[in-house]
């Protein structure tokens, strides 16, 4: 009743091609927006801003970069964390090398090194294939993590191997969105223009025609080439813009969320979990790898706090499992109910709700 | 030239595609044994034969998939052994499928999206904004692409995923991207094959009018005899790897060596 699209007569190609064909899609986005750069940070406390938003802001947006990567293009990647960090510590070198340099080219210049090192590790990917692929990107998870923990350039030679991020501010502002001064809203803020404007671009370009190369070659690789696709170029490129957004998510975990750059965050199982978000937010999806991180990142702290909210009192180790238990018995149930993904299922819901009350 | 001739593109020209000697094979199997023919410009030419006779290694050949041990082929006076297929799209030669080999995942418009990849030339910066060049060339070339869903009769479907569709709908999908690159050579494998006679008629309507109003040359293979013999100009009778004819329609069929080939006479008799 609520969501029809009768009556919305689309008279030209771009409409019909508009990234939110149907009235209501919009409003509810624009709605989205609206609650999360107006109402959240006037509303939130501090704490729900910094230990659930960033995370999932910055995971987001790592979730983003894999999808790409595995469920538009194909292929399977395991080298996330690699390339997080690579964003990570290039935006760490780029900033403290050049100071004046303004945060928001130290960021998305971080996520071009990270997209170098993508096309770099991406070169296997025209011979080897599938689960044979994940395990030659495991090489870039682990050489880059062991390059940025034994050679000291990269950390400015610090002894701990620990670094923070400098202090920056906004460009032609005084607002600072890192180091120790920034508050947590300006800090908030910045990611989500990031988060928002990045995921739009990834939107448009898995509609165009670099996307529909992308999924040519996901989908059958052979007949894509004898219809003139280059594989090599199209793989290499799916890599790179990869790479980028995993890059920016890096930087935008050190810089942003946790404000240390150490390499210990981007360990193998930091890629396993962005993995499982875009598996269980819905492969080739952009919205997917959104529920995916949400549901990751934000439902076991929300299982951590439900009892608490509840009323109960339970004691903390008694939580802890209780939490691991749902949380394994949710993921089960989700693969179950729609093995395709969160975004998958809220299509069907989509597509139920066209037609309802009425049942054809 | 009268006027009929100039509405239509089909009046046989000159020699496009010319394979010379070609022999392919796979460790000892030999798929094909000095096979030459000549395609010309704007003709429907079937290539026919038993199974296994070498008619899908031929088009693999043409377009650069299989590469052959020895021989030459000729396309629009370029001399060539090897090449890649993506290579030979850009010079204009599509094909299909005899197992369909579309892209489950999109929608059939975006399956025929795809087959103008060839003539999208904006930077992915442009189409990451859909802004200028990025998306003027989607809207231009969905235009184009609705031409194709119109002449296709495939307007009802085109938002489906096409691993939805129906086998003969699919068929056509596939045909669909493959004339969405404007080709001058177009490889058909078994378009026909498991449709019944009313998708039949429309597949072999849709061949003819491509023949027709875009001029584009067209290489078959079929094994409906009937379908064949009535649309095809030329026919090249392929068994075990040889060439055993090369004329019109008529001629072959009163081939006494096609019809050995055909009704099984043992080779050893026929040879």
């Amino acid at each position: 009743m609520l969501y029809r699209e009768a009556g919305q007569f689309k008279t030209s190609y771009a409409k019909d091609w508009a990234i939110f064909p149907i009235a209501q899609d919009r409003i509810v986005v624009l709605g989205f927006l609206a609650i999360a750069f107006i109402a959240i940070p006037v509303l939130s406390s501090e704490y729900f801003l910094a230990t659930i938003l960033m995370p999932f802001l910055v995971m987001s947006m790592a979730a983003i970069g894999l999808n790409l990567l595995t469920g538009y293009a194909g292929q399977l990647s395991l080298g996330t964390g690699g390339f997080m960090a690579t964003g990570a510590f290039a935006a760490y070198k780029l900033s403290t090398m050049f100071p004046g340099m303004p945060i928001e080219a130290v960021f998305l210049l971080s996520g071009v090194v990270a997209a170098f090192v993508g096309i770099l590790f991406g070169i296997p990917s025209l011979r080897i294939k599938g689960f044979y692929l994940a395990v030659a990107t495991l090489a870039a998870q682990f050489f880059l993590l062991w390059l940025f923990n034994k050679v000291g350039w990269f950390t400015n030679y610090s002894t701990s191997g620990v670094i923070s991020a400098p202090p920056r501010t906004i460009l032609f502002t005084d607002i600072y969105v890192t180091g120790p001064e920034a508050s947590v809203t300006a800090k908030y803020l910045f990611a989500l223009t990031l988060v928002a404007i990045l995921a739009l671009a990834a939107k448009n370009l898995v509609r165009s025609s670099i996307g529909r190369r992308w999924m040519a070659i996901r989908d059958m690789d052979i007949a894509a080439e004898i219809i003139g696709i280059k594989p090599l170029q199209t793989k290499l490129s799916a890599f790179a813009i990869s790479s980028f957004y995993c890059g920016v998510a890096g930087a935008m975990w050190a810089f942003l969320y946790t404000g240390s750059v150490e390499p210990l965050a981007f360990d193998i199982n930091r890629s396993f979990q962005v993995l499982f978000m875009i598996i269980i937010g819905g492969l080739g999806s952009i919205l997917g790898s959104f529920l995916g991180a949400g549901f990751i990142i934000a439902l076991p702290i929300l299982l951590t706090n439900a009892p608490h909210l509840l009323g109960l009192n339970i004691p903390v180790d008694v939580i802890s499992h209780v939490e691991y238990m749902i949380f394994g018995a949710l993921i089960i149930f989700f693969l179950i109910v729609e093995p395709h993904g969160l975004a998958r299922l809220w299509q069907i819901l989509k597509e139920k709700l066209r037609l309802w009350p009425f049942p054809h | 030239m009268s006027a009929t001739d100039q509405d239509t593109g089909r009046r046989i020209g000159d020699t496009v595609l010319k394979v010379d000697n070609i022999s392919l094979s796979f460790g000892g199997v030999r798929a094909l044994t000095d096979i030459s023919f000549t395609v010309r410009e704007h003709e429907i030419l079937s290539i026919i034969g038993p199974n296994g006779a070498g008619k899908s290694s031929m088009l693999n050949v043409i377009n650069g998939f299989y590469h052959p041990q020895e021989g030459t082929i000729t396309y629009k006076g370029q001399a060539r052994s090897r090449m890649k297929p993506h290579a030979a799209a850009r010079q204009g030669i599509a094909r299909t499928f005899q197992n369909i080999a579309l892209f489950k995942g999109m929608s059939a418009l975006d399956n025929i999206m795809t087959g103008r990849n060839t003539l999208m030339k904006s930077n992915f910066i442009s189409q990451a904004l859909y802004w200028g060049l990025g998306q003027k060339e989607e809207l231009d070339h969905r235009a184009f692409v609705e031409r194709i869903v119109d002449f296709l009769e495939i307007e009802s479907i085109r938002k489906t995923p096409v691993g939805r569709l129906p086998y003969g709908l699919q068929k056509r999908v596939e045909l669909g991207r493959a004339l969405a690159a404007q080709p001058e050579l177009l490889l058909l494998d078994e378009p026909m094959a498991g449709m019944n006679v009313e998708e039949k008629e429309d597949m072999c309507r849709f061949i003819l009018d491509v023949n027709d109003e875009f001029g584009t040359t067209i290489v078959l293979i079929e094994h409906d005899m009937g379908v064949v013999m009535d649309i095809s100009d030329r026919v090249v009778v392929l068994d075990y790897g040889r060439k055993l004819a090369e004329d019109t329609p008529d001629a072959v069929r009163a081939n006494q060596e096609v019809i050995d080939a055909y009704l099984g006479v043992s080779h050893d008799d026929a040879a």
